[in-house]
């Protein structure tokens, strides 16, 4: 076999984009998708809920981010990468979408970088801090159950882009789930020790749970058109599937969801959000004037 | 050919050492249950794992700037790089298996620094100019010493090798047009490339390997076709291709021996500082001690999910055990 000539390959110009590892895909997340405003829809709204659902999943892949070169094993690291690169898609899909819906034209890098937490609309529990792996697997078994039962339904969207985003979200969401469920099992029903730290994860991340079933305004106005999702739909559906995994995995299944408290949705956030915030901005707001 | 560490065989070794000379000699592959010296199966090995270690290591310095990539793009891409470079790990530790070696074993080697990693990855990265240039110039030249690998006598690596080519190759077109787009943008991002570059210009001429003269494992490795080509006319390829390149950058390489020599046709350049050198593969560049001791702390603070899977997979292999 000859493969030198791949040495003429790389000295060649670097013109056209097919020749690119990601194709395009990276710079319009949006392309072919009809993006006009569906009749009725109040574009401040719809904005503002997708970058509710955009920042659940861009500051969950920056939590995620954090076990690569720290995973328990290198199969870890491949698939946590994995999940945060589909999340951060569908973040990108999602904020662009609100810079339109606003009228702002203002793209993904403007809302992921030039604002500060009480701008960004995601739960409590996509913040919160990373914790061991248990707690990782935990957190990515219930945001993962609960934004894949979101999302199915959204994919039935008014909303064009929303439903598109939506319908190829929930594949990748199956596999979060899948990925964490089978954790899940692991480490319940491992050793002792990985009993305990299981049990442990379930009651830290359990308290953090009601808020994914709370409506905001913002949200009923947008499930009544037919465009948004009210989360208050999947809450039955979400407790039955967490339940059955966490009873599977020989751990206590703690009860109903806490009481649902709408905070992160209307800018209200815990301690931990502004220094992820400050270590993802930092390098873009050093450089106001640059381009990358 | 004969190989020069084989001891003197006899009998039915003595044909499988020439039916193993026969297959080098016409370049076909020799595959993992074929016969083999002992020697050319312990190059490989410390070959092979060297460059897995090389892999999970130099997910590293760019792994850094995951978090704080200054565009969603840049973050995914990156991400995604680092991702494969996890990959490329994998592949090539499966491919040290089939050489009868245990990927714990060679992990467990590695964090206890009894086996060495490609020095380059002892750098640290300064600036998020770095994530470009270790793409332009320590990938590309990661790519001409790997793209001859594709031929390597020993099959697995070879197969290993050429998917790792391919995807190396995007990601130094993607370190280039980073630079590119960063050499267009303000006067302090064209002064953050320029920096990067001066850093790692010289380690990256380095990681050729020392010059061939003082090159112990090149000729042997050379015999077996395990290598196809010495450090030296390697490091030649990757200046002459990286000069044109950092001509349309806009970037200048720091070294002023560098001139175009129209009689051999190829550039001149100036010699790295080999001493230098030597001090980072003995473990005393700027950042081994950071490096190993950060694989090591994933892999302490992983063991009991480690230990959790292995005694779930026991539990749950001889049927429906559960409680």
């Amino acid at each position: 076999m000859s493969g030198d000539h791949i040495y003429d390959v790389l000295a060649q110009e670097h013109g056209g984009d097919g020749r690119w590892a990601f194709g395009t895909g990276f710079t319009d997340a949006l392309a072919g998708v009809d993006t006009t405003l569906p009749e009725g829809v109040d574009g401040q709204d719809l904005a503002l809920y997708c970058q509710m659902l955009g920042d659940d999943a861009l500051v969950q892949a920056q939590r995620l981010i954090g076990w690569v070169t720290d995973a328990p094993e290198l199969e870890e690291e491949v698939a946590l990468a994995n999940i945060a690169l589909d999340l951060l898609g569908q973040a990108r899909s999602l904020l662009a979408r609100a810079g339109q819906a606003d009228g702002s034209g203002r793209d993904e890098d403007a809302f992921a970088y030039r604002r500060g937490p009480a701008e960004f609309r995601n739960v409590h529990l996509a913040e919160a801090p990373r914790g061991d792996f248990a707690r990782a697997v935990l957190t990515l078994l219930v945001l993962s159950s609960a934004r894949l039962a979101v999302f199915t339904r959204l994919a039935h969207s008014r909303d064009p882009v929303l439903s598109a985003v939506a319908a190829k979200a929930v594949n990748e969401l199956a596999y979060h789930r899948e990925y964490a469920v089978a954790w899940t099992l692991r480490l319940g029903d491992g050793t002792p020790y990985s009993h305990e730290r299981a049990a442990a994860a379930v009651a830290d991340v359990w308290p953090l749970t009601g808020e994914l079933f709370a409506a905001c305004p913002v949200e009923e106005r947008l499930a009544a058109q037919g465009v948004g999702v009210d989360p208050a739909a999947a809450r039955q559906e979400v407790h039955e599937v967490l339940t059955q995994v966490l009873t599977a995995a020989t751990l206590d299944a703690p009860g109903p969801f806490p009481d649902p408290v709408v905070a992160g949705r209307e800018g209200r956030h815990t301690a931990e959000l502004a220094p992820l915030l400050e270590e993802m901005q930092s390098v873009a707001r050093a450089h106001p004037e640059a381009t990358w | 050919m004969t190989t020069q560490t084989a001891p003197a065989p006899s009998g039915a070794e003595a044909d499988q050492q020439a039916e193993f000379d026969a297959r080098i000699a016409a370049d076909q592959r020799i595959e993992p249950r074929d016969w083999m010296p002992e020697g050319y199966r312990r190059t490989l090995v410390r070959q092979v794992s060297q460059h897995a270690h090389s892999e999970i290591i130099g997910m590293q310095p760019e792994g850094d700037w995951i978090a704080s990539a200054p565009s969603l793009r840049r973050k995914a891409i990156l991400l995604a790089k680092v991702q494969d470079e996890a990959g490329h790990g994998l592949y090539l530790y499966a491919a040290a298996e089939t050489l009868g070696v245990d990927r714990a074993d060679l992990t467990q080697r590695l964090i206890e620094g009894r086996q060495k990693y490609s020095s380059i990855f002892n750098y640290p990265s300064l600036t998020f100019a770095d994530v470009g240039v270790i793409g332009w110039l320590v990938d590309g030249a990661a790519i001409c010493n790997q793209v001859p690998l594709c031929r390597s006598s020993f099959g697995p690596y070879a197969r290993a090798m050429v998917r790792i080519c391919k995807e190396e190759s995007f990601h130094q077109r993607q370190g280039y047009e980073l630079l590119m787009r960063m050499m267009e943008g303000t006067e302090a991002q064209r002064a953050m490339v320029q920096d990067a570059v001066d850093r790692w210009w010289w380690p990256s001429l380095m990681m050729f390997g020392p010059p061939d003269a003082d090159s112990p494992n090149t000729r042997q490795s050379m015999a077996w076709r395990i290598k196809r080509d010495t450090n030296d006319e390697l490091r030649q390829k990757f200046v002459d291709m990286t000069v044109p390149q950092a001509r349309k950058l806009g970037v200048t390489l720091p070294d002023p021996e560098l001139a175009w020599n129209d009689e051999r046709g190829h550039y001149d350049f100036g010699e790295p500082d080999w001493v230098e050198f030597k001090q980072v593969i003995s473990g005393a560049g700027p950042k081994n001690a950071e490096r190993i001791q950060r694989r090591r702390a994933a892999h302490e603070k992983g063991a009991w999910v480690r230990e959790a899977a292995t005694a779930y997979a026991d539990k749950h292999s001889a049927g429906r055990t559960t409680a």
